[in-house]
Protein backbone atom coordinates (compact mmCIF):
# COMPACT_ATOMS: atom_id res chain seq x y z
CA UNK A 1 0.00 0.00 0.00
CA UNK A 2 2.79 2.47 0.87
CA UNK A 3 3.83 2.61 -2.95
CA UNK A 4 0.80 3.91 -3.81
CA UNK A 5 0.34 6.28 -1.43
CA UNK A 6 3.88 7.41 -2.31
CA UNK A 7 3.27 7.67 -6.03
CA UNK A 8 0.09 9.75 -4.68
CA UNK A 9 2.84 11.84 -3.11
CA UNK A 10 4.97 11.88 -5.72
CA UNK A 11 2.94 13.73 -8.34
CA UNK A 12 1.17 16.20 -5.53
CA UNK A 13 4.34 17.51 -4.01
CA UNK A 14 7.60 15.80 -5.00
CA UNK A 15 7.17 16.06 -8.93
CA UNK A 16 4.34 18.37 -9.26
CA UNK A 17 3.91 18.80 -13.07
CA UNK A 18 3.46 22.35 -12.75
CA UNK A 19 5.61 24.14 -10.50
CA UNK A 20 8.65 20.86 -9.95
CA UNK A 21 8.56 19.73 -13.55
CA UNK A 22 7.05 22.46 -15.09
CA UNK A 23 5.06 20.04 -17.98
CA UNK A 24 1.74 21.30 -19.50
CA UNK A 25 2.56 25.28 -19.70
CA UNK A 26 0.20 25.80 -22.77
CA UNK A 27 -2.92 24.99 -20.65
CA UNK A 28 -1.27 26.35 -17.54
CA UNK A 29 -1.23 29.69 -18.99
CA UNK A 30 -4.15 29.78 -21.42
CA UNK A 31 -7.27 28.93 -19.30
CA UNK A 32 -6.19 29.50 -15.51
CA UNK A 33 -7.92 33.29 -15.47
CA UNK A 34 -10.39 32.20 -12.89
CA UNK A 35 -10.23 29.31 -9.95
CA UNK A 36 -12.73 27.48 -11.56
CA UNK A 37 -11.48 27.43 -15.00
CA UNK A 38 -8.24 25.61 -13.25
CA UNK A 39 -9.96 23.19 -11.64
CA UNK A 40 -12.51 22.10 -14.10
CA UNK A 41 -9.22 21.64 -16.60
CA UNK A 42 -7.11 19.58 -13.77
CA UNK A 43 -9.86 17.58 -13.15
CA UNK A 44 -10.54 16.75 -17.04
CA UNK A 45 -7.14 16.27 -17.42
CA UNK A 46 -6.70 13.82 -14.53
CA UNK A 47 -9.68 11.95 -15.73
CA UNK A 48 -7.46 11.50 -18.66
CA UNK A 49 -4.62 10.93 -17.38
CA UNK A 50 -5.82 8.19 -14.87
CA UNK A 51 -7.74 6.09 -17.43
CA UNK A 52 -5.07 6.44 -20.22
CA UNK A 53 -2.02 5.26 -17.61
CA UNK A 54 -4.23 2.26 -16.67
CA UNK A 55 -5.21 1.35 -20.85
CA UNK A 56 -1.54 2.06 -21.24
CA UNK A 57 -0.25 -0.19 -18.61
CA UNK A 58 -2.58 -2.33 -19.43
CA UNK A 59 -1.34 -2.97 -23.12
CA UNK A 60 2.24 -2.58 -22.02
CA UNK A 61 3.30 -5.80 -23.54
CA UNK A 62 1.06 -5.61 -26.79
CA UNK A 63 1.94 -2.23 -28.13
CA UNK A 64 5.28 -2.72 -30.05
CA UNK A 65 8.33 -0.61 -29.12
CA UNK A 66 9.00 1.06 -32.55
CA UNK A 67 5.19 2.53 -32.54
CA UNK A 68 4.49 3.23 -29.04
CA UNK A 69 4.24 6.97 -29.49
CA UNK A 70 1.37 6.85 -32.16
CA UNK A 71 -0.38 4.17 -29.96
CA UNK A 72 -0.08 5.95 -26.89
CA UNK A 73 -1.68 9.26 -28.93
CA UNK A 74 -4.42 6.84 -30.12
CA UNK A 75 -5.38 5.87 -26.75
CA UNK A 76 -4.97 9.42 -24.89
CA UNK A 77 -7.18 10.72 -27.69
CA UNK A 78 -10.01 8.51 -27.12
CA UNK A 79 -10.19 9.59 -23.75
CA UNK A 80 -9.81 13.00 -24.17
CA UNK A 81 -13.06 13.08 -26.80
CA UNK A 82 -15.38 10.56 -23.84
CA UNK A 83 -14.17 13.61 -21.72
CA UNK A 84 -15.07 16.28 -24.35
CA UNK A 85 -18.21 15.10 -24.97
CA UNK A 86 -19.19 14.61 -21.31
CA UNK A 87 -18.46 17.98 -20.92
CA UNK A 88 -20.34 19.04 -23.37
CA UNK A 89 -23.05 17.36 -22.42
CA UNK A 90 -23.40 18.28 -18.45
CA UNK A 91 -21.20 21.02 -18.14
CA UNK A 92 -21.69 23.17 -21.21
CA UNK A 93 -20.23 26.14 -19.37
CA UNK A 94 -17.13 24.98 -18.76
CA UNK A 95 -16.76 23.41 -21.87
CA UNK A 96 -17.46 27.22 -23.21
CA UNK A 97 -14.67 28.58 -21.09
CA UNK A 98 -12.04 25.97 -21.91
CA UNK A 99 -12.56 25.86 -25.25
CA UNK A 100 -9.48 24.72 -27.58
CA UNK A 101 -7.81 23.55 -25.22
CA UNK A 102 -10.02 20.35 -24.19
CA UNK A 103 -8.80 18.22 -27.47
CA UNK A 104 -5.45 19.70 -27.04
CA UNK A 105 -5.58 18.07 -23.88
CA UNK A 106 -4.51 15.24 -26.40
CA UNK A 107 -1.09 16.60 -27.08
CA UNK A 108 -0.53 17.70 -22.99
CA UNK A 109 3.51 16.72 -22.59
CA UNK A 110 2.28 15.39 -18.70
CA UNK A 111 0.05 12.27 -20.10
CA UNK A 112 1.98 11.37 -22.87
CA UNK A 113 5.52 11.76 -20.63
CA UNK A 114 3.69 9.83 -18.12
CA UNK A 115 2.93 7.09 -20.14
CA UNK A 116 6.31 7.01 -21.92
CA UNK A 117 7.92 7.05 -18.22
CA UNK A 118 6.31 4.80 -16.06
CA UNK A 119 2.81 3.62 -17.46
CA UNK A 120 4.48 1.95 -20.39
CA UNK A 121 6.71 -0.06 -17.68
CA UNK A 122 4.95 -0.14 -14.81
CA UNK A 123 1.85 -2.40 -13.20
CA UNK A 124 -1.74 -1.47 -13.82
CA UNK A 125 -2.42 -0.15 -10.34
CA UNK A 126 0.55 1.43 -9.58
CA UNK A 127 0.09 3.08 -12.73
CA UNK A 128 -3.55 4.25 -11.91
CA UNK A 129 -2.23 5.80 -8.81
CA UNK A 130 0.67 7.57 -10.36
CA UNK A 131 -1.67 9.10 -13.23
CA UNK A 132 -4.17 10.15 -10.01
CA UNK A 133 -1.39 11.64 -8.08
CA UNK A 134 0.25 13.49 -11.06
CA UNK A 135 -3.78 14.93 -12.27
CA UNK A 136 -4.42 15.97 -8.81
CA UNK A 137 -0.57 17.87 -8.75
CA UNK A 138 -1.51 19.40 -12.11
CA UNK A 139 -5.21 20.26 -10.84
CA UNK A 140 -3.68 22.02 -7.45
CA UNK A 141 -1.13 23.87 -9.77
CA UNK A 142 -3.79 24.91 -11.99
CA UNK A 143 -6.35 26.21 -9.24
CA UNK A 144 -3.59 27.93 -6.89
CA UNK A 145 -2.45 30.20 -10.52
CA UNK A 146 -6.28 30.34 -11.01
CA UNK A 147 -7.05 31.67 -7.31
CA UNK A 148 -4.60 33.93 -7.28
CA UNK A 149 -4.98 35.15 -10.84
CA UNK A 150 -8.98 35.90 -10.70
CA UNK A 151 -8.25 37.20 -6.83
CA UNK A 152 -6.22 39.76 -8.65
CA UNK A 153 -7.36 40.61 -11.98
CA UNK A 154 -11.23 40.28 -10.96
CA UNK A 155 -11.39 40.39 -7.60
CA UNK A 156 -13.04 37.46 -6.72
CA UNK A 157 -12.81 33.42 -5.69
CA UNK A 158 -14.82 31.16 -7.52
CA UNK A 159 -17.24 33.63 -8.99
CA UNK A 160 -17.70 35.70 -5.08
CA UNK A 161 -16.29 38.67 -4.47
CA UNK A 162 -13.93 38.66 -1.38
CA UNK A 163 -11.91 42.24 -2.34
CA UNK A 164 -13.30 45.03 -0.71
CA UNK A 165 -16.03 47.61 -3.31
CA UNK A 166 -12.76 50.09 -4.05
CA UNK A 167 -10.70 47.56 -5.21
CA UNK A 168 -9.91 47.91 -8.80
CA UNK A 169 -9.32 44.58 -10.87
CA UNK A 170 -5.84 44.64 -12.54
CA UNK A 171 -7.87 43.57 -15.73
CA UNK A 172 -3.86 42.25 -17.26
CA UNK A 173 -3.69 39.47 -14.53
CA UNK A 174 -6.87 37.57 -16.49
CA UNK A 175 -5.50 38.51 -19.71
CA UNK A 176 -2.25 36.35 -21.41
CA UNK A 177 0.41 38.59 -19.94
CA UNK A 178 -0.97 37.80 -16.04
CA UNK A 179 0.04 34.08 -16.57
CA UNK A 180 3.31 35.05 -17.12
CA UNK A 181 3.79 37.70 -14.65
CA UNK A 182 2.53 34.63 -12.34
CA UNK A 183 4.40 31.85 -13.36
CA UNK A 184 7.33 33.74 -13.80
CA UNK A 185 7.06 34.91 -10.37
CA UNK A 186 6.37 32.16 -8.34
CA UNK A 187 9.39 30.43 -10.57
CA UNK A 188 11.29 32.73 -8.67
CA UNK A 189 9.97 32.48 -5.79
CA UNK A 190 10.71 28.68 -5.53
CA UNK A 191 14.37 29.70 -6.69
CA UNK A 192 14.78 31.88 -3.99
CA UNK A 193 13.47 29.64 -1.38
CA UNK A 194 15.83 26.70 -2.89
CA UNK A 195 12.33 24.50 -3.46
CA UNK A 196 12.35 21.69 -5.90
CA UNK A 197 11.73 23.34 -9.40
CA UNK A 198 12.94 22.30 -13.05
CA UNK A 199 15.27 25.64 -12.62
CA UNK A 200 16.30 24.76 -9.39
CA UNK A 201 18.27 21.56 -10.35
CA UNK A 202 21.41 20.18 -8.83
CA UNK A 203 24.43 18.88 -10.78
CA UNK A 204 27.19 16.58 -10.16
CA UNK A 205 29.14 16.15 -6.88
CA UNK A 206 32.07 18.39 -9.20
CA UNK A 207 30.76 21.58 -9.28
CA UNK A 208 30.52 23.21 -5.87
CA UNK A 209 27.59 25.46 -7.04
CA UNK A 210 25.60 22.74 -8.05
CA UNK A 211 25.20 23.55 -12.00
CA UNK A 212 22.52 25.80 -11.27
CA UNK A 213 23.83 28.80 -13.38
CA UNK A 214 20.43 30.70 -12.43
CA UNK A 215 21.21 31.55 -9.16
CA UNK A 216 25.16 32.00 -9.98
CA UNK A 217 26.92 35.39 -9.86
CA UNK A 218 30.10 36.59 -10.00
CA UNK A 219 33.40 35.02 -11.10
CA UNK A 220 33.43 31.73 -8.68
CA UNK A 221 30.84 30.46 -12.23
CA UNK A 222 33.83 30.33 -14.79
CA UNK A 223 35.61 27.04 -13.16
CA UNK A 224 32.36 25.19 -13.03
CA UNK A 225 31.73 26.74 -16.45
CA UNK A 226 34.50 25.04 -18.07
CA UNK A 227 33.70 21.92 -16.37
CA UNK A 228 30.13 22.16 -17.31
CA UNK A 229 31.94 22.81 -21.34
CA UNK A 230 34.23 19.67 -20.53
CA UNK A 231 30.68 17.31 -19.76
CA UNK A 232 29.10 19.03 -22.67
CA UNK A 233 31.94 18.54 -25.05
CA UNK A 234 32.43 14.88 -23.60
CA UNK A 235 29.19 13.91 -24.19
CA UNK A 236 29.54 15.40 -27.98
CA UNK A 237 32.45 13.47 -28.56
CA UNK A 238 30.77 10.23 -26.99
CA UNK A 239 27.57 11.04 -29.42
CA UNK A 240 30.09 11.46 -32.57
CA UNK A 241 32.01 8.26 -31.77
CA UNK A 242 28.79 6.51 -31.78
CA UNK A 243 27.89 8.20 -34.93
CA UNK A 244 30.88 7.31 -36.88
CA UNK A 245 30.43 2.95 -35.55
CA UNK A 246 27.10 3.51 -36.95
CA UNK A 247 28.52 4.98 -40.01
CA UNK A 248 30.98 2.30 -40.40
CA UNK A 249 28.44 -0.41 -39.79
CA UNK A 250 26.38 0.95 -42.73
CA UNK A 251 29.25 1.17 -44.78
CA UNK A 252 30.13 -2.21 -44.61
CA UNK A 253 26.47 -3.40 -45.26
CA UNK A 254 26.18 -1.42 -48.39
CA UNK A 255 29.73 -1.66 -49.66
CA UNK A 256 29.58 -4.40 -52.00
CA UNK A 257 25.91 -3.14 -53.25
CA UNK A 258 27.41 0.75 -54.18
CA UNK A 259 30.99 0.68 -53.96
CA UNK A 260 31.52 2.94 -56.12
CA UNK A 261 28.81 5.78 -55.74
CA UNK A 262 29.71 5.26 -52.04
CA UNK A 263 33.44 5.71 -52.04
CA UNK A 264 32.74 9.41 -53.94
CA UNK A 265 30.57 10.14 -50.85
CA UNK A 266 33.11 9.02 -48.37
CA UNK A 267 35.88 11.24 -50.04
CA UNK A 268 33.81 14.34 -50.17
CA UNK A 269 32.88 13.84 -46.51
CA UNK A 270 36.79 13.04 -45.50
CA UNK A 271 37.76 15.70 -47.25
CA UNK A 272 35.23 18.09 -45.18
CA UNK A 273 36.44 16.63 -42.24
CA UNK A 274 39.91 17.22 -42.55
CA UNK B 1 52.27 71.64 -13.64
CA UNK B 2 51.25 69.10 -17.19
CA UNK B 3 54.69 68.12 -17.65
CA UNK B 4 54.17 64.70 -17.30
CA UNK B 5 53.34 62.85 -20.17
CA UNK B 6 50.02 60.84 -19.95
CA UNK B 7 50.38 57.35 -21.14
CA UNK B 8 47.54 55.37 -20.92
CA UNK B 9 45.85 52.39 -23.55
CA UNK B 10 43.51 53.44 -25.95
CA UNK B 11 40.91 55.18 -26.32
CA UNK B 12 42.52 58.21 -26.28
CA UNK B 13 39.82 60.24 -27.48
CA UNK B 14 36.89 59.99 -24.90
CA UNK B 15 33.40 61.83 -25.26
CA UNK B 16 32.73 64.06 -21.81
CA UNK B 17 29.19 62.35 -22.21
CA UNK B 18 27.69 60.11 -19.46
CA UNK B 19 24.53 58.50 -18.74
CA UNK B 20 23.90 61.30 -16.17
CA UNK B 21 24.47 63.97 -18.13
CA UNK B 22 22.36 62.60 -21.34
CA UNK B 23 19.55 61.97 -18.99
CA UNK B 24 19.63 65.03 -17.41
CA UNK B 25 19.04 66.46 -21.15
CA UNK B 26 16.12 64.44 -21.67
CA UNK B 27 14.75 65.71 -18.42
CA UNK B 28 15.51 69.53 -19.29
CA UNK B 29 14.06 68.70 -22.75
CA UNK B 30 11.30 67.57 -21.06
CA UNK B 31 10.24 70.36 -18.84
CA UNK B 32 8.40 72.73 -21.46
CA UNK B 33 5.72 70.12 -21.41
CA UNK B 34 5.60 69.19 -17.96
CA UNK B 35 5.07 73.15 -16.84
CA UNK B 36 2.46 73.14 -19.62
CA UNK B 37 0.96 70.11 -18.66
CA UNK B 38 0.62 71.20 -15.15
CA UNK B 39 -1.12 74.76 -16.04
CA UNK B 40 -3.41 72.69 -18.39
CA UNK B 41 -4.66 70.30 -16.44
CA UNK B 42 -3.70 72.03 -12.78
CA UNK B 43 -2.98 70.43 -9.61
CA UNK B 44 -3.07 66.91 -10.06
CA UNK B 45 -0.85 66.80 -12.89
CA UNK B 46 2.00 68.43 -10.55
CA UNK B 47 0.92 65.59 -7.90
CA UNK B 48 0.99 62.64 -10.69
CA UNK B 49 4.23 64.04 -11.81
CA UNK B 50 6.21 63.98 -8.45
CA UNK B 51 4.65 60.38 -7.70
CA UNK B 52 5.81 59.48 -10.81
CA UNK B 53 9.35 60.27 -10.43
CA UNK B 54 9.43 59.56 -6.49
CA UNK B 55 7.91 56.14 -6.79
CA UNK B 56 10.34 55.62 -10.02
CA UNK B 57 13.81 56.58 -8.25
CA UNK B 58 12.28 55.19 -4.60
CA UNK B 59 11.70 52.13 -5.96
CA UNK B 60 14.82 51.66 -7.95
CA UNK B 61 16.97 52.33 -4.80
CA UNK B 62 15.03 49.57 -2.65
CA UNK B 63 15.57 46.96 -5.55
CA UNK B 64 19.00 47.80 -5.99
CA UNK B 65 19.59 48.52 -2.13
CA UNK B 66 18.03 45.07 -1.53
CA UNK B 67 19.71 43.25 -4.38
CA UNK B 68 23.30 44.40 -3.48
CA UNK B 69 23.35 45.77 -6.59
CA UNK B 70 25.35 49.16 -7.69
CA UNK B 71 22.73 52.27 -6.54
CA UNK B 72 22.25 53.93 -9.73
CA UNK B 73 19.07 56.24 -8.95
CA UNK B 74 22.30 58.98 -9.22
CA UNK B 75 21.88 58.95 -13.17
CA UNK B 76 18.29 60.35 -13.54
CA UNK B 77 17.39 57.72 -15.77
CA UNK B 78 14.64 56.98 -13.27
CA UNK B 79 13.42 60.27 -13.16
CA UNK B 80 12.98 60.10 -17.07
CA UNK B 81 11.28 56.99 -16.82
CA UNK B 82 9.49 58.53 -14.22
CA UNK B 83 8.58 61.76 -16.23
CA UNK B 84 7.91 60.21 -19.38
CA UNK B 85 5.19 57.75 -17.50
CA UNK B 86 3.68 60.80 -15.84
CA UNK B 87 2.99 62.70 -19.27
CA UNK B 88 1.48 59.47 -20.52
CA UNK B 89 -1.09 59.96 -18.07
CA UNK B 90 -4.34 61.37 -18.03
CA UNK B 91 -4.81 64.22 -15.77
CA UNK B 92 -7.66 62.34 -13.85
CA UNK B 93 -5.63 58.91 -13.10
CA UNK B 94 -5.56 58.37 -9.20
CA UNK B 95 -2.35 58.72 -7.20
CA UNK B 96 -2.15 54.65 -6.75
CA UNK B 97 -2.39 54.24 -10.48
CA UNK B 98 0.97 55.94 -10.98
CA UNK B 99 2.57 53.97 -8.08
CA UNK B 100 1.19 50.84 -9.74
CA UNK B 101 2.77 52.10 -12.98
CA UNK B 102 5.84 53.14 -11.76
CA UNK B 103 6.89 50.51 -9.76
CA UNK B 104 5.66 47.74 -12.90
CA UNK B 105 8.08 50.15 -14.84
CA UNK B 106 11.14 50.05 -12.67
CA UNK B 107 10.97 46.67 -11.24
CA UNK B 108 9.42 44.52 -13.66
CA UNK B 109 10.61 45.94 -16.80
CA UNK B 110 13.99 47.15 -16.58
CA UNK B 111 15.53 45.85 -12.92
CA UNK B 112 14.61 42.03 -13.23
CA UNK B 113 16.07 42.12 -16.40
CA UNK B 114 18.97 43.45 -15.71
CA UNK B 115 19.15 47.59 -15.12
CA UNK B 116 19.67 50.22 -17.21
CA UNK B 117 20.85 49.23 -20.70
CA UNK B 118 19.47 45.68 -20.38
CA UNK B 119 15.81 46.45 -20.89
CA UNK B 120 14.34 45.23 -23.81
CA UNK B 121 11.23 47.41 -23.91
CA UNK B 122 11.04 50.98 -22.65
CA UNK B 123 10.06 50.70 -19.40
CA UNK B 124 7.41 53.64 -19.35
CA UNK B 125 6.17 52.45 -22.31
CA UNK B 126 5.27 49.01 -21.26
CA UNK B 127 4.02 50.47 -17.58
CA UNK B 128 1.35 52.56 -20.03
CA UNK B 129 0.40 49.63 -21.81
CA UNK B 130 0.45 47.61 -18.44
CA UNK B 131 -1.81 50.47 -17.07
CA UNK B 132 -4.01 50.70 -20.50
CA UNK B 133 -5.16 46.97 -20.49
CA UNK B 134 -5.65 46.60 -16.59
CA UNK B 135 -7.48 50.09 -16.17
CA UNK B 136 -8.69 51.14 -19.36
CA UNK B 137 -11.58 53.09 -18.47
CA UNK B 138 -9.31 55.70 -16.19
CA UNK B 139 -6.47 55.48 -18.68
CA UNK B 140 -9.07 57.06 -21.63
CA UNK B 141 -10.96 59.18 -19.04
CA UNK B 142 -9.36 63.04 -20.45
CA UNK B 143 -10.53 65.67 -18.83
CA UNK B 144 -11.60 69.01 -19.73
CA UNK B 145 -8.34 71.46 -19.77
CA UNK B 146 -8.02 74.98 -18.95
CA UNK B 147 -7.07 76.03 -22.19
CA UNK B 148 -9.62 74.34 -23.74
CA UNK B 149 -11.77 76.82 -21.64
CA UNK B 150 -9.97 79.29 -22.76
CA UNK B 151 -10.14 78.89 -26.14
CA UNK B 152 -13.86 77.50 -26.23
CA UNK B 153 -14.62 80.57 -24.27
CA UNK B 154 -13.02 83.14 -26.71
CA UNK B 155 -15.27 80.93 -28.96
CA UNK B 156 -18.35 81.41 -26.86
CA UNK B 157 -18.79 77.94 -26.23
CA UNK B 158 -19.46 75.98 -22.72
CA UNK B 159 -18.80 72.75 -22.46
CA UNK B 160 -15.97 70.39 -24.36
CA UNK B 161 -16.90 66.57 -24.60
CA UNK B 162 -14.13 63.79 -24.03
CA UNK B 163 -13.00 62.41 -27.27
CA UNK B 164 -9.61 63.06 -28.11
CA UNK B 165 -8.81 64.76 -31.63
CA UNK B 166 -7.86 61.75 -33.05
CA UNK B 167 -11.10 59.72 -32.43
CA UNK B 168 -12.49 62.68 -34.34
CA UNK B 169 -10.60 62.85 -36.98
CA UNK B 170 -11.03 59.33 -37.26
CA UNK B 171 -15.02 59.40 -37.37
CA UNK B 172 -14.36 61.69 -40.52
CA UNK B 173 -15.31 65.39 -38.00
CA UNK B 174 -12.81 68.14 -38.72
CA UNK B 175 -10.20 69.40 -36.27
CA UNK B 176 -8.96 72.47 -34.61
CA UNK B 177 -5.05 72.14 -35.66
CA UNK B 178 -3.91 75.44 -34.36
CA UNK B 179 -5.44 74.14 -30.50
CA UNK B 180 -3.92 70.65 -31.12
CA UNK B 181 -0.38 72.66 -32.11
CA UNK B 182 -0.51 74.97 -28.60
CA UNK B 183 -2.42 72.11 -26.80
CA UNK B 184 -6.26 73.02 -26.08
CA UNK B 185 -7.28 69.38 -26.74
CA UNK B 186 -7.92 66.06 -25.08
CA UNK B 187 -5.27 63.94 -24.29
CA UNK B 188 -2.72 62.87 -21.53
CA UNK B 189 -0.78 65.19 -19.60
CA UNK B 190 2.27 65.66 -21.82
CA UNK B 191 1.02 64.56 -25.07
CA UNK B 192 -1.16 67.66 -25.74
CA UNK B 193 0.92 70.47 -26.93
CA UNK B 194 2.75 69.85 -30.14
CA UNK B 195 4.48 73.22 -29.08
CA UNK B 196 6.22 72.12 -26.17
CA UNK B 197 7.12 68.79 -27.03
CA UNK B 198 9.08 70.48 -30.20
CA UNK B 199 11.20 72.92 -28.56
CA UNK B 200 12.11 69.72 -25.74
CA UNK B 201 13.13 67.25 -29.06
CA UNK B 202 14.81 70.73 -30.54
CA UNK B 203 16.79 71.12 -27.50
CA UNK B 204 17.72 67.86 -27.65
CA UNK B 205 18.67 68.34 -31.51
CA UNK B 206 20.65 70.61 -30.95
CA UNK B 207 22.46 69.36 -27.94
CA UNK B 208 23.13 66.27 -30.20
CA UNK B 209 21.35 63.39 -27.69
CA UNK B 210 19.16 62.57 -29.86
CA UNK B 211 19.47 62.44 -33.82
CA UNK B 212 16.71 63.58 -35.73
CA UNK B 213 17.09 60.16 -37.91
CA UNK B 214 14.56 58.08 -36.37
CA UNK B 215 11.29 61.02 -35.32
CA UNK B 216 11.52 62.40 -38.89
CA UNK B 217 11.42 58.87 -40.75
CA UNK B 218 8.93 57.38 -38.26
CA UNK B 219 6.56 60.67 -38.90
CA UNK B 220 6.83 60.59 -42.73
CA UNK B 221 6.33 56.99 -43.06
CA UNK B 222 3.00 57.40 -40.87
CA UNK B 223 1.79 60.38 -42.86
CA UNK B 224 2.35 58.90 -46.14
CA UNK B 225 0.82 55.67 -44.63
CA UNK B 226 -2.74 57.71 -43.71
CA UNK B 227 -1.83 59.56 -47.22
CA UNK B 228 -2.25 56.42 -49.01
CA UNK B 229 -4.27 54.36 -46.43
CA UNK B 230 -6.32 57.45 -44.26
CA UNK B 231 -9.43 56.96 -46.96
CA UNK B 232 -9.12 60.92 -46.66
CA UNK B 233 -6.74 61.55 -49.65
CA UNK B 234 -4.74 64.37 -49.38
CA UNK B 235 -6.89 66.27 -46.60
CA UNK B 236 -4.53 68.67 -44.68
CA UNK B 237 -7.31 68.80 -41.20
CA UNK B 238 -7.07 64.79 -41.81
CA UNK B 239 -3.43 64.39 -42.12
CA UNK B 240 -2.61 67.40 -39.51
CA UNK B 241 -4.80 65.39 -36.68
CA UNK B 242 -2.49 62.21 -37.30
CA UNK B 243 0.38 64.06 -36.82
CA UNK B 244 -0.50 66.55 -33.86
CA UNK B 245 -2.43 64.22 -32.23
CA UNK B 246 -2.25 61.46 -29.43
CA UNK B 247 1.09 60.41 -28.82
CA UNK B 248 2.91 60.53 -32.24
CA UNK B 249 5.51 63.72 -31.72
CA UNK B 250 5.99 62.19 -28.05
CA UNK B 251 6.46 59.09 -28.89
CA UNK B 252 8.75 59.87 -32.07
CA UNK B 253 11.23 62.28 -30.30
CA UNK B 254 11.18 60.96 -26.60
CA UNK B 255 10.40 57.03 -26.38
CA UNK B 256 11.49 55.37 -30.16
CA UNK B 257 14.79 57.53 -29.88
CA UNK B 258 15.89 55.77 -26.09
CA UNK B 259 19.13 54.24 -26.52
CA UNK B 260 18.43 51.07 -25.00
CA UNK B 261 15.65 50.36 -27.24
CA UNK B 262 16.54 51.57 -30.44
CA UNK B 263 19.36 49.91 -32.65
CA UNK B 264 22.35 51.20 -32.99
CA UNK B 265 23.46 50.31 -36.54
CA UNK B 266 22.35 53.21 -38.92
CA UNK B 267 20.67 50.89 -41.16
CA UNK B 268 19.14 49.52 -38.65
CA UNK B 269 17.86 52.57 -37.19
CA UNK B 270 15.94 53.47 -40.70
CA UNK B 271 14.19 50.08 -40.68
CA UNK B 272 13.34 50.70 -36.64
CA UNK B 273 11.45 54.02 -37.84
CA UNK B 274 9.79 52.97 -41.01
CA UNK B 275 8.46 49.71 -39.25
CA UNK B 276 7.36 52.10 -36.33
CA UNK B 277 5.61 53.96 -38.75
CA UNK B 278 3.82 50.94 -40.60
CA UNK B 279 2.61 49.75 -37.49
CA UNK B 280 1.37 52.87 -35.99
CA UNK B 281 -0.62 53.39 -39.31
CA UNK B 282 -2.09 50.18 -38.82
CA UNK B 283 -3.15 50.37 -35.57
CA UNK B 284 -4.63 54.05 -35.73
CA UNK B 285 -6.10 53.31 -39.34
CA UNK B 286 -7.23 49.48 -38.91
CA UNK B 287 -6.91 49.42 -35.25
CA UNK B 288 -9.90 49.59 -33.29
CA UNK B 289 -8.59 52.27 -30.91
CA UNK B 290 -7.92 55.68 -31.85
CA UNK B 291 -4.17 55.66 -30.87
CA UNK B 292 -1.27 53.45 -31.45
CA UNK B 293 2.26 55.05 -31.22
CA UNK B 294 2.60 53.28 -27.35
CA UNK B 295 1.79 49.67 -28.57
CA UNK B 296 3.93 50.35 -31.81
CA UNK B 297 7.28 51.22 -30.19
CA UNK B 298 7.14 48.07 -27.66
CA UNK B 299 6.63 45.71 -30.60
CA UNK B 300 9.25 47.12 -32.16
CA UNK B 301 11.23 47.64 -29.25
CA UNK B 302 11.12 43.56 -29.50
CA UNK B 303 12.33 43.35 -32.44
CA UNK B 304 15.37 45.60 -31.97
CA UNK B 305 17.74 42.73 -31.51
CA UNK B 306 16.84 41.26 -34.95
CA UNK B 307 17.00 44.70 -36.77
CA UNK B 308 20.74 44.85 -35.40
CA UNK B 309 21.41 41.53 -36.51
CA UNK B 310 20.77 41.91 -40.12
CA UNK B 311 22.34 45.33 -40.26
CA UNK B 312 25.69 44.84 -39.04
CA UNK B 313 27.62 46.83 -40.78
CA UNK B 314 30.39 45.41 -42.50
CA UNK B 315 34.36 46.40 -41.50
CA UNK B 316 36.50 48.62 -43.67
CA UNK B 317 38.33 46.18 -45.87
CA UNK B 318 36.17 43.50 -45.63
CA UNK B 319 33.44 44.52 -47.89
CA UNK B 320 31.98 42.16 -50.52
CA UNK B 321 33.69 38.90 -48.85
CA UNK B 322 30.53 37.25 -47.03
CA UNK B 323 29.90 36.85 -43.29
CA UNK B 324 33.59 38.49 -42.81
CA UNK B 325 34.92 35.32 -43.69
Amino acid sequence: MNKYLERLYNGIIKENPTFVLMLGMCPTLAVTVSAMNGLGMGLSTTVVLVLSNAMISLLRKVIPDKVRIPAFIVVVATFVTVVQLLLQAYVPSLYDALGIYIPLIVVNCIILGRAEAYASKNSVLLSTFDGLGMGLGFTLGLTAIGLFRELIGSGKIFGFGLMPASYEPITIFVLAPGAFFVLAMLTALQNKLKAPSATNVTGGPAMACGGNCGECHGNACEANHGLLEAQKAAAKAEKAAQAKRAAEAKKAAVEGATKVAFDKVMEKTEGRED
Amino acid sequence: MNELLNVSASPHVRSKDTTKSIMRDVAIAMIPSSVFGIYNFGVNALLLILTCVATCVLSEYIYEKGMHRPITTGDYSAVVTGLILALNLPSSAPLWMAMLGSVFAIIVVKQLFGGLGQNFMNPALAARCFLMISFTGRMTDFAVTKATNFINGAMGIDGFSGATPLAVAKAGDSVDLLSMFIGGTAGTIGETSALCLLIGAAYLMVKKIISPKIPFIYIGTLLVFALIFGGYGFDINYLGAQLLGGGLIFGAFFMATDYVTSPITPMGQIIFAISLGLLTGIFRIFGGSAEGVSYAIIICNLLVPLMERVTIPVAFGWEGKRNGK
